[in-house]
């Protein structure tokens, strides 16, 4: 457990109640989760088309930055091309709709496998060549732009002209397609944030989550204690791959078209690693924290200014820059874990 | 059979040699010093007992099973832990989350690897100290923590990268009587490198004294420091061998 875990929580309370019975912290916690649960359930009912879609993004960030996190924040590699799988997902997925009529539940499996793959091989190659760091992430970002350059001359996927969908009836509820009303992009991607939320607890709590955190701090101290470094970082970067491919197939399905100047973009990158940055790098609850944080300050200033009438591009990104320089600055471990101190539950930084 | 067995081992780096044609055993159970002067090559020799560089040629055996020029994480699965002369804490981990990464080398669950990491903890008299970050600790508690988390991984073998560097007398003795103490009740056999002869005295039974890459001499502790070659590359050439006292501090 963590430190600070280890210290927070309510002074009156003895070790040995903790695990017999409810202390006040653990009803803060029981209380703020049913809360949040309770809202994020019902958005779609109260909120209107562009709330849904604005925390479909938010949802959406926080997945990616979730599984970004297992890579960087638990393993301690760096990779600033995630968009590669993202792209990569989308195609593969999108390729198989739109020439052989194959629905998206039979084309995540062939983007987790590619993503997978193709993870493997940049792992391997990186860490065989002893790759880290700064290098490793240069490394991620080649790659992303070689597939952005490929897609781009690859026609049978659309090439620079895009790749577009068959949209049909939005009102119509057709699961098998993927198709149907926006809350149903918004309940897909809150069930894929709760299991990757969950799949991160979990593993953080076995060896793998003990051994990455090992790597992360110190790779040459962890082989001399008997750990297969490459095995578990290959691990790491594969998995995250594959979390990342599948919220690829999500988005070709929800946005109905793919350019490869978008999709694999480096801004898109960046916008992955934003989240968990800002939120928390090696925390649970980090990207989430980041992402919604996002979402809200730079969308909710784009909406504000666009009613005034005031048409500013880039204000987006200029909002992301500010939060990342504050963030930076004064908190250099990221929202959640102060956030977490404030409302009196564990940071869960590991 | 000797529990460890180095044979004809060299290694040299871009043309410069730093180990050449080091030869010697160790009998199980016991504690072995290893000293020379700085740049001697002990680093450099333990690095390719523990799997961290390949020898370029000659045999490393454990138990008779070679495992010279293995990655350094199967070298510690045959059974040797080593600790780092620049300590190496995971420091933005708890101090038992750092023994339960040792542990769980031998253990099959996070739970069972837990209660060894307790128990050499206790052992080490960290027990105190487990829930605080290693980041916190001082160099003596990091040094514990390093032999914590080897000696979790259930070595045959222990290697200890000059422990006693930087610490105060009081701490190097308590030191030294936890590691007597491993030895005596666990049986495990230690090879350490040390300038601080206090205590080498204290621990080794036999010495092997390295100097620009070869062994010089081996052999029972207190014979070794009256050696004249010993004293020679220590003191120089010029100095008084038969006025240098046995078992002062030669660093």
């Amino acid at each position: 457990m963590s430190p600070e875990g280890s210290v927070e929580g309510s002074p009156v309370a003895a070790p040995a109640e903790a695990t017999t019975s409810r202390t006040p912290a653990d009803r803060r916690r029981l209380a703020l989760m049913a809360a949040v649960g309770a809202v994020v359930l019902a958005l779609p009912l109260f909120g209107g088309s562009y709330l849904v879609s604005v925390a479909t993004l938010a949802l959406y960030l926080a997945y990616v930055g979730q599984a970004w996190n297992l890579m960087m924040g638990f393993a301690g590699q760096l990779s600033l091309g995630h968009s590669l799988y993202v792209g990569l997902g989308a195609y593969a997925a999108a390729g198989l709709f739109s020439h052989f009529g194959v629905g998206p539940w039979a084309g995540v499996w062939l983007a987790v496998v590619l993503c997978g793959a193709v993870g493997a091989f940049i792992g391997w190659l990186a860490f065989r060549l002893k790759v880290s760091g700064v290098q490793l992430s240069l490394l991620t970002v080649a790659f992303a732009e070689l597939a952005r350059i490929g897609f781009d001359h690859l026609e049978w996927l659309g090439g620079p002209g895009g790749l577009f969908l068959r949209v049909g009836d939005r009102s119509h509820l057709d699961l098998l397609a993927f198709r149907g009303p926006p809350a149903l992009y918004y309940y897909a991607m809150l069930g894929l944030c709760a299991a990757a939320l969950g799949l991160c607890t979990l593993l953080l709590r076995r060896r793998a989550g003990y051994y990455w955190r090992a790597i992360r701090e110190d790779e040459v101290a962890a082989q001399a204690l008997g750990i297969d470094t490459l095995r578990w970082k290959l691990f790491a970067v594969v998995l995250s791959s594959t979390m990342t491919a599948v919220a690829g197939v999500f988005f070709a399905f929800y946005n109905n078209s793919l350019f490869p100047e978008q999709i694999f973009s480096f801004g898109r990158s960046i916008e992955i690693v934003l989240g968990p940055v800002i939120g928390g790098l090696g925390t649970l609850f980090g990207p989430v924290v980041g992402a919604v944080t996002l979402v809200v300050l730079g969308d909710g200033a784009t909406e504000v200014l666009t009613r005034a009438g005031i048409d500013v591009p880039g204000v987006r990104q200029a909002i992301h820059g500010v939060v990342l320089l504050i963030v930076t600055i004064y908190l250099p471990n990221g929202l959640w874990p102060p956030l977490a101190r404030v409302l009196g539950v564990r940071s869960g930084r590991l | 059979m000797a529990l460890l067995e180095v044979e004809d081992v060299a290694k040299s780096f871009r043309g410069l040699r730093a180990i050449e044609r080091v030869s010697f055993d160790l009998e199980r159970h016991s504690i072995t010093a290893l000293i020379g002067p700085n740049g001697a090559g002990k680093t450099t020799l333990f690095n390719l007992i523990a799997g961290a560089f390949r020898p370029d040629r000659g045999h490393i055996r454990l138990n008779g099973r070679a495992i010279g020029g293995l990655p350094a994480h199967r070298v510690c699965a045959a059974g040797v832990a080593r600790t780092f002369q620049l300590v190496k804490p995971f420091a933005g981990l708890s101090v038992l989350d750092n023994a339960i990464v040792g542990a769980l080398r031998g253990e099959r669950t996070v739970a069972s690897a837990r209660v060894r990491a307790q128990a050499v903890l206790d052992r080490l008299g960290l027990a105190a100290k487990a829930s605080l970050p290693a980041s916190s600790l001082t160099l003596a508690d990091r040094r514990r923590l390093e032999v914590a988390r080897a000696l979790a991984t259930r070595p045959t073998l222990l290697l200890l990268d000059e422990m006693m560097a930087g610490l105060r007398p009081a701490e190097i003795d308590e030191l030294v009587g936890v590691l007597r103490d491993l030895q005596r009740q666990e049986g495990i056999t230690i090879l350490l490198t040390e300038h601080v002869m206090r205590a080498v005295m204290a621990l080794a039974g036999q010495i092997v004294v390295l100097h620009h890459g070869e062994v010089i001499a081996r052999g029972e502790a207190a014979s070794i420091v009256r050696n004249p070659a010993v004293l020679d590359c220590y003191l120089g050439e010029d100095a008084p061998i038969d006025e240098a006292p046995a078992g002062r501090d030669v660093t």
